[in-house]
């Protein structure tokens, strides 16, 4: 009955968002203020309804009702509770529910806190985002129903992958999913611009706090995703440039120029058609994104559904987006044009600089991506486009972006003076050359580019606390001047440094455990030990194990350091009950020197012995860490009052220090 | 089923390989390194670049799949019988096409692959300096704010707006 419900809610929520589409637009146009404000509590129940139905889908999963086909397709009746609710969202239907249901809240969150926006904007914004909701619940009521009935219902369900019951990855794709969603907001806010035939600084400082928080999504969801690969798929690697990893990063690089420009936009006026278009593309990426996620069509080998209808479909949904964004970016734009004046070496030109290699870069990755496909539709020709590719491309678009990042924030608006800024971030240079150096004593080994790299990282972190640095005055006036300045820096400005201090910290953790990774991999008797990264290892023999719902072959190595013993890491090999998969389960010391990790494979001639993979991944928690802090910096940034759109007017305390 | 992964995809294979044959291979195996430390760190940065035919985007160095171990072990024979690095990647491709190579080679069908990211960067550069340029007589001139937008944004932005 409750599954009912959830179906019924479904459909009520499409009606919804059909009247949501329909009738605010024409109230803005009429300026008719009862028509534009049926969008309000519209938005609102929808996002009512859809809550209703995606409860009623996860009743089904928690109390394991296997009448409902996706419940028994994909849960199991011994599965551990996080995962039956994790489950919701672990397969097609019930994952695009999970869409929606992001894109409702959203679309509810401008008509709750949307307070200041003018009437007939808000009505646009609300009704573009209403017609993306429509034309999502189209596709799930007519070709991934997941509240549909399966009788007889089975005993028992069929499980969910195993490699999917996994906390990290649990959470991994409500995050991802709100980052990617959470861009249709800048895409409403632009077209409902184009509709609207105008577009001012204040609309900038409307967009950006909800880019922002995609954003912050977008990163900490890659980010999740891309721990969970390492620590679960076995050998070591966090990123593989597969076209389902890609899918997620080409928002993300939109969605930082986004950000970026928005801000130029925000502060200078300049660069605002430039936005729009930007605003619109970093959506299309995102439903690009959904596209290759969800229909299968690059994993065409082994797809699990490959499904054409469905395929077809949000080709038609991604066409229409896309292209009708364009098409009216085209006819509208012109009017628009507008920008303040600056000179290519100040703050904005750093921007563009950033904007131009992000879009680019993105651009390569989408190109990548598709390209095997276009041509073997186009050709017949078959080829591959792999990791050689993206590092070959990706990594030289990144060099200028990096080296620049530092220089941005602290050059001035309009007309910047390189030398100066030059002359602040001598210490920056100086020490990150140092560390670099420093890095290829310690190392002394590997790619000769990589201890560069390690420089460079740090020359981003180091760039960042100068500008804080010079913000705050630090060494040019007294310790209390300092402190007062460092406690009145709004927070935006801490924001950017730890966003911009986290990127550097990736790319030493990057650099650092692609280019330094030590691997041993051998055939080893219990009593027998393993020398990696400064760690001896010694495999103690195996035993069985059994877990809820799975058995395994524990396998259990004493660490020692120098001597010391340090502790035990126990990785195993599973086989799960339902479906019968088996995972391995990596053993990881982990340090800020860098990760111990340790698999097994299998037993090697029922001797005991068995074959065993050991790695020494130097620096590779800076990644994770990294982005961590991106994250942190796009809160610090999204708590700012002066980005609050609904904040009180007036702060609490005078701001000292102006903001830009 | 979810997608969202691709590395999570591969696994799959390499699950779909291993169900269909009990023992298989998990990625570089100990028996199948080469005594000799020079000639297997030519191996491996050779198999880091051709494609496990069967999986998606995989490299032969990460997969678990029993065809890509077949292959290892084909450029480790290659390499021993004296091979260098391009005749090795020559005899591959000969047998498996150039859909093998992870790099896809530069030729007619791949120049717009290879050459977009910087066609894309001088165009981009192009029309930034053309933006640059232009005369900015329009500057300021479109949409104007009316007086009580104006007082909005300047209530909104409150006295810290610079």
């Amino acid at each position: 009955m409750i599954v009912e419900f959830g179906h019924f809610a479904l459909i009520l929520a499409l009606l919804v968002a059909a009247v949501q589409t329909v009738v605010p637009l024409i109230g803005a146009r009429a300026r008719d203020v009862r028509l534009m404000n049926v969008a309000e509590p519209a938005a609102l129940a929808q996002l009512a309804l859809l809550s209703i139905a995606f409860l009623a889908l996860m009743h089904a999963y928690v109390t394991s009702d296997f009448s409902v086909a996706n419940v028994a397709a994909n849960s199991h009746s011994t599965k551990p509770m996080l995962y039956k609710i994790s489950g919701v969202w672990g397969n097609h239907e019930g994952s695009m529910l999970l869409w929606v249901l992001i894109l409702a809240l959203f679309g509810a969150a401008v008509a709750a806190f949307g307070n200041n926006l003018p009437a007939t904007l808000k009505a646009n914004v609300l009704a573009v985002q209403a017609s993306i909701a429509l034309a999502f619940l189209l596709f799930i009521l007519m070709t991934s129903d997941p509240f549909a009935r399966l009788i007889p219902a089975p005993a028992d369900g069929r499980g969910l992958n195993p490699i999917l019951q996994d906390p990290a990855l649990a959470f991994h794709p409500p995050f991802l999913y709100t980052g990617y969603v959470g861009f249709s907001i800048a895409f409403s806010f632009a077209i409902a611009a184009l509709i609207e035939g105008r577009i001012d600084a204040a609309w900038a400082r409307w967009v950006r706090p909800w880019t922002l928080a995609a954003w912050m999504f977008l990163t900490i969801g890659i980010a999740m995703g891309s721990w969970w690969a390492y620590y679960e798929l076995g050998w070591g690697g966090w990123w593989f440039w597969d076209p389902v990893e890609n899918a997620s990063f080409m928002p993300w690089l939109a969605g930082t120029a986004l950000v970026h420009s928005a801000l130029v936009m925000e502060k200078r006026e300049a660069l605002k058609v430039w936005t729009i278009l930007l605003a619109i593309l970093t959506f299309s990426l995102s439903l690009m994104g959904t596209f290759i996620l969800r229909s299968g069509v690059l994993t065409s080998v082994h797809s699990f559904a490959v499904d054409p209808e469905r395929g077809v479909f949000i080709l038609g949904i991604l066409v229409l987006f896309t292209g009708g964004g364009l098409a009216m970016f085209a006819t509208r734009a012109k009017d628009m044009r507008t920008g303040g004046l600056f000179q290519p070496v100040s703050r904005e030109g750093t921007l563009v600089l950033n904007n131009l290699l992000l879009v680019t870069s993105a651009a390569t990755v989408l190109i990548g991506t598709l390209y095997p496909l276009i041509l073997e539709a186009t050709t017949g020709d078959k080829i591959s486009v792999g990791p050689p590719f993206f590092n070959m491309t990706f990594g030289p678009l990144m060099l200028p972006l990096l080296l620049a990042m530092p220089f941005g924030p602290l050059l001035a608006w309009k007309r910047g003076d390189l030398a100066g800024v030059a002359q602040r971030l001598a210490f920056a240079i100086v020490a990150a050359l140092v560390l670099g150096v420093a890095a290829y004593a310690l190392f002394n080994r590997g790619p000769w580019l990589a201890p560069f790299g390690i420089a460079l990282g740090c020359f981003v972190m180091l760039g960042a606390l100068t500008e804080w640095a010079t913000r705050v005055k630090l060494g040019a006036a007294g310790m209390d001047e300092v402190v007062r300045r460092a406690i009145n820096l709004p927070r935006a400005s801490y924001g950017t440094l730890l966003a911009h201090f986290g990127i550097g910290l990736m790319v030493v953790g990057i650099v650092g455990t692609t280019a330094y990774q030590e691997e041993r991999i051998l055939v080893m008797k219990p009593g027998e030990t393993v020398t990696v990264g400064g760690y001896d290892a010694t495999f103690k023999g195996a035993t069985p194990g059994r877990g809820p719902n799975y058995r395994e072959d524990i396998a259990a190595f004493d660490i020692t350091r120098n001597g010391a013993a340090v502790t035990k890491l126990e990785p195993s090999k599973r086989i799960y009950d339902a479906p019968p998969q088996p995972t391995t389960e990596s053993g990881i010391l982990a340090s800020w020197r860098g990760d111990l990790y340790i698999v097994i494979g299998d037993e090697q001639g029922g001797s005991g012995a068995y074959a065993v993979r050991a790695y020494f991944n130097p620096l590779v928690r800076f990644i994770w860490i990294g982005s961590l802090i991106m994250f942190i910096g796009g809160g610090l940034s999204l708590a700012d009052r002066r980005l609050r759109v609904g904040a009180p007017v007036k702060s609490r305390r005078p701001q000292i220090i102006a903001a830009e | 089923m979810m997608r969202r992964r691709g590395s999570m995809v591969r696994w799959m294979i390499a699950v779909l390989a291993a169900v269909a044959l009990p023992f298989a291979a998990q990625a570089v195996q100990p028996d199948e390194i080469l005594p000799d430390g020079v000639q297997e760190s030519r191996a491996r940065a050779l198999s880091a670049g051709l494609r496990c035919l069967v999986c998606q985007n995989q490299s032969i160095d990460d997969s678990d799949a029993p065809l890509a171990r077949d292959l290892r072990l084909l450029v480790r024979e290659r390499i021993k019988a004296g091979d260098d690095d391009k005749a090795v990647m020559n005899y591959v491709v000969a047998r498996y096409g150039d859909f093998v190579l992870l790099k896809p080679p530069l030729k007619p069908s791949t120049l717009i692959l290879w050459l977009s990211p910087l066609a894309l960067l001088l165009g981009g550069i192009w029309m930034g300096r053309k933006a640059m340029r232009a005369p900015k007589v329009e500057a300021g001139a479109a949409a104007p704010l009316t007086d009580a937008e104006r007082a909005r944004l300047d209530e909104l932005l409150g006295p810290t707006h610079s």
